[in-house]
C-alpha cells in the first residue's frame, strides 16, 4: 500500500502553516502506511546556503569532528544542527561534494538530501510520532512531500522509508514498485549517481536527479521516465521551486489532486485533502494515467 | 422527517450500525470528508443522502437502499451492489460498480479506470467519461456512457451491453461494435429514463462480446508458436 501526501503553496498565505497542514494530511494517511514515515520540507533560508540532511541510525557520530573534517574538503564554513538521530549541516560549500564525502567517510550515516531549500527526515514507527519527533508541525516553507509506508517487499527499516533524494533539492515519494530498477541503478551509477539503499524508489529519485543535472526540465525528465521506468507507480516529486506528479499508464495506485488559488494538494486519498482550508472551493481531479503534471513558483 | 448524522460527531461504525439496524427511513449524512465505507452494507429500503465527498466502497453491497452522494467518490463506489440505487453528483475514481450484481449506479460526472470491472448484472449510467479498461471481464448488465471511453473498453468481456455516445479510444480484446437492435434501443431508453439523463439513443453505439475467447482455439496455439519462432 503506502500513502502519499504533497502540498505546494502557490501564494504566501499558508506558508507559515506548511508543516501543520502537512502533518494533518500525513495523519490521514497513517492507515495506508503504519510502519514508517518521512517528509521533506522546502524552505529557502537565503544567503545561498546549502543544507545537507543526514541520518545516523546507530550510535551518533561526533558531529563536531565531522564538521572539522568536512570544512577543508568544502573550503567553506560548516554548521551542524543535530535533531535526535538526524543532523542538518549548513554550508556555503558544494552540496553534492559534501554528500559524497559524507557517504564515503561516515559509514553508518545516510545522507537523506541536500539543496538550498530542502530538509528531509524519516524514521520507522507511527507516522504521527515521526511527525512529532522531527517537529513537522512548526515548519514553514513553500512545499512539502510526505509518505507513510506499509512495507510489502522488504523489511521495515528507516532506509527503506521515503522520501528519497539523491540530487540537489530533488526528492520523490512513491506508491508502487518498479521492475527494472536494478538495471537502472547500474546505468545511473555509470552516469555518476550514487545510491545508499537497495530500494527501487531511490533509483527513481536518482533517475530524476540525473536528468535534471543533464539539463532536462522536470516535465521532460518525467516524460522520459514514462518510457524508461517500468512498473507500478504514483510519484509525487519536489524540486527547487516546483512540484510534480506522475502515474504510470495503468494507474493501479491511487491519486487525487485538489487546487485552489493558494495551494495544490495531492494525496493517495481524498480524506487527506478534506482537512485543508478552503477545500470546498477547490478544483478536484484524478491525475490521468501517463500524464505529467507540474507546478512551479513564479521566479 | 429525516435523521441527520454528522460524521464529525459520531464514528463511522456508529453510523453504519444505525443504518444496518433501520428497516425504513430517510437519513442525511454530513461531513463524510472522504471516509471509507460510508453507508456500505445497506439491506433495507432506506434513503441515505450524503452531503460531501466519500472515500472507498461507499454504498458497497447495497441491497434495496437508495444512496445519493453530493460530491465525489473514491475507489469501489457501489462495489458489489445487489439492488437499489447509488447516485453520485460528482466524479468517481477507480472500479466504480465493480462486480455489481444488480441495481442501478448513476455517476453524473466521470468515472475513472475499470468502471464496471467484472460486472454481473448491475446497470451503470455515467454522465461523463469512463477511464481505461472499463467493463473489464463484464459478465452481464449494462454500461451506458454519455461521454467518451478510454482505452481497452470491454477487455475480455463475456456478455453485458456497453452503450457509448462519445469516442472509444480503443476496444479491449474480444470486444466489438454491435448492431443496435430495437430491444437495445428500448433497454437504453429505459436506462436513460431511470438515470434521469437526457440523450438521444441514436447517438449511441453498442459494444459487446465477439465471444471468440469463449472457446479454446487450436489455431491460437499455432499463432503463439509462430511468434516464439519469430516468424
Amino acid at each position: 500500500m503506502c500513502g502519499i501526501v504533497g502540498l505546494f503553496l502557490k501564494t504566501e498565505r499558508y506558508r507559515s502553516e506548511l508543516g501543520r497542514l502537512t502533518a494533518v494530511m500525513l495523519h490521514e494517511m497513517r492507515e495506508r502506511g503504519p510502519d514508517s514515515a518521512g517528509f521533506a520540507v522546502y524552505d529557502e533560508i537565503g544567503g545561498g546556503q546549502t543544507r545537507i540532511s543526514v541520518l545516523a541510525e546507530g550510535s551518533q557520530p561526533d558531529w563536531g569532528q565531522t564538521v572539522k573534517a568536512l570544512e577543508p574538503v568544502l573550503n567553506a564554513e560548516v554548521l551542524v544542527r543535530p535533531i535526535r538521530d538526524h543532523a542538518v549541516f549548513e554550508t556555503s560549500g558544494d552540496g553534492r561534494l559534501a554528500r559524497q564525502w559524507l557517504i564515503d567517510n561516515l559509514p553508518g550515516v545516510e545522507v537523506l538530501s541536500y539543496g538550498k531549500q530542502i530538509e528531509l527526515y524519516k524514521s520507522v514507527g507511527d507516522p504521527d510520532l515521526v511527525a512529532t519527533r522531527y517537529d513537522l508541525a512548526t515548519r514553514t516553507g513553500t512545499h512539502a512531500i510526505a509518505h507513510t509506508r506499509m512495507a510489502t517487499e522488504s523489511a521495515i527499516t528507516t532506509n527503506g522509508s521515503h522520501p528519497f533524494a539523491t540530487g540537489a533539492d530533488t526528492c520523490l515519494v512513491h506508491n508502487g514498485s518498479l521492475s527494472n530498477h536494478n538495471q537502472w541503478r547500474e546505468r545511473l551509477v555509470q552516469r555518476g549517481e550514487s545510491f545508499q539503499t537497495e530500494n527501487d524508489s531511490e533509483v527513481a529519485a536518482g533517475y530524476l536527479a540525473w536528468r535534471l543535472r543533464e539539463g532536462d526540465t522536470i516535465h521532460d525528465a518525467l516524460e522520459r521516465a514514462l518510457v524508461d521506468l517500468d512498473g507500478f507507480y504514483t510519484f509525487a516529486i519536489g524540486i527547487e521551486n516546483g512540484f510534480a506528479i506522475l502515474r504510470d499508464p495503468i494507474s493501479c495506485k491511487p491519486a487525487v489532486v485538489a487546487e485552489t488559488d493558494d495551494w495544490v494538494a495531492m494525496s493517495s486519498e481524498y480524506r487527506a485533502i478534506a482537512q485543508l482550508p478552503d477545500v470546498d472551493h477547490a478544483e478536484i481531479f484524478e491525475p490521468e494515467p501517463g500524464r505529467v503534471y507540474t507546478w512551479s513558483l513564479a521566479a | 422527517m429525516s435523521d441527520v448524522i454528522d460524521l464529525s460527531e459520531v464514528s463511522l461504525r456508529e453510523l453504519n450500525t444505525q443504518l444496518h439496524q433501520a428497516t425504513s427511513g430517510h437519513f442525511v449524512v454530513r461531513n463524510p470528508r472522504g471516509a471509507h465505507a460510508v453507508a456500505a452494507g445497506i439491506s433495507a429500503d432506506l434513503t441515505i443522502e450524503i452531503d460531501g465527498s466519500v472515500g472507498y466502497y461507499c454504498g458497497g453491497m447495497n441491497q434495496l437502499g437508495t444512496v445519493r452522494i453530493d460530491g465525489n467518490a473514491g475507489t469501489g463506489l457501489a462495489e458489489n451492489i445487489m439492488s437499489g440505487m447509488v447516485r453520485l453528483s460528482g466524479s468517481a475514481t477507480m472500479s466504480a460498480g465493480a462486480t455489481g450484481c444488480g441495481g442501478l449506479l448513476v455517476i453524473e460526472g466521470d468515472a475513472g479506470a475499470r468502471c464496471g470491472i467484472s460486472m454481473k448484472g448491475v446497470d451503470i449510467v455515467v454522465g461523463g467519461n469512463v477511464g481505461h479498461m472499463s467493463a473489464f471481464m463484464a459478465q452481464t448488465g449494462n454500461l451506458v456512457v454519455l461521454g467518451d471511453a478510454e482505452h481497452d473498453l470491454g477487455d475480455s468481456i463475456y456478455e453485458a451491453n456497453l452503450f457509448v455516445r462519445g469516442d472509444v479510444s480503443s476496444l479491449g480484446s474480444d470486444c466489438v461494435q454491435k448492431e443496435m437492435r430495437p430491444e437495445h434501443v428500448g433497454a437504453l431508453t429505459s436506462l436513460l429514463d431511470a438515470a434521469g439523463m437526457t440523450a438521444s439513443t441514436d447517438d449511441f453505439t453498442r459494444y459487446g462480446s465477439a465471444r471468440y475467447l469463449y472457446n479454446f482455439h487450436v489455431d491460437d496455439i499455432d499463432a503463439e508458436l509462430r511468434e516464439e519462432e519469430g516468424a
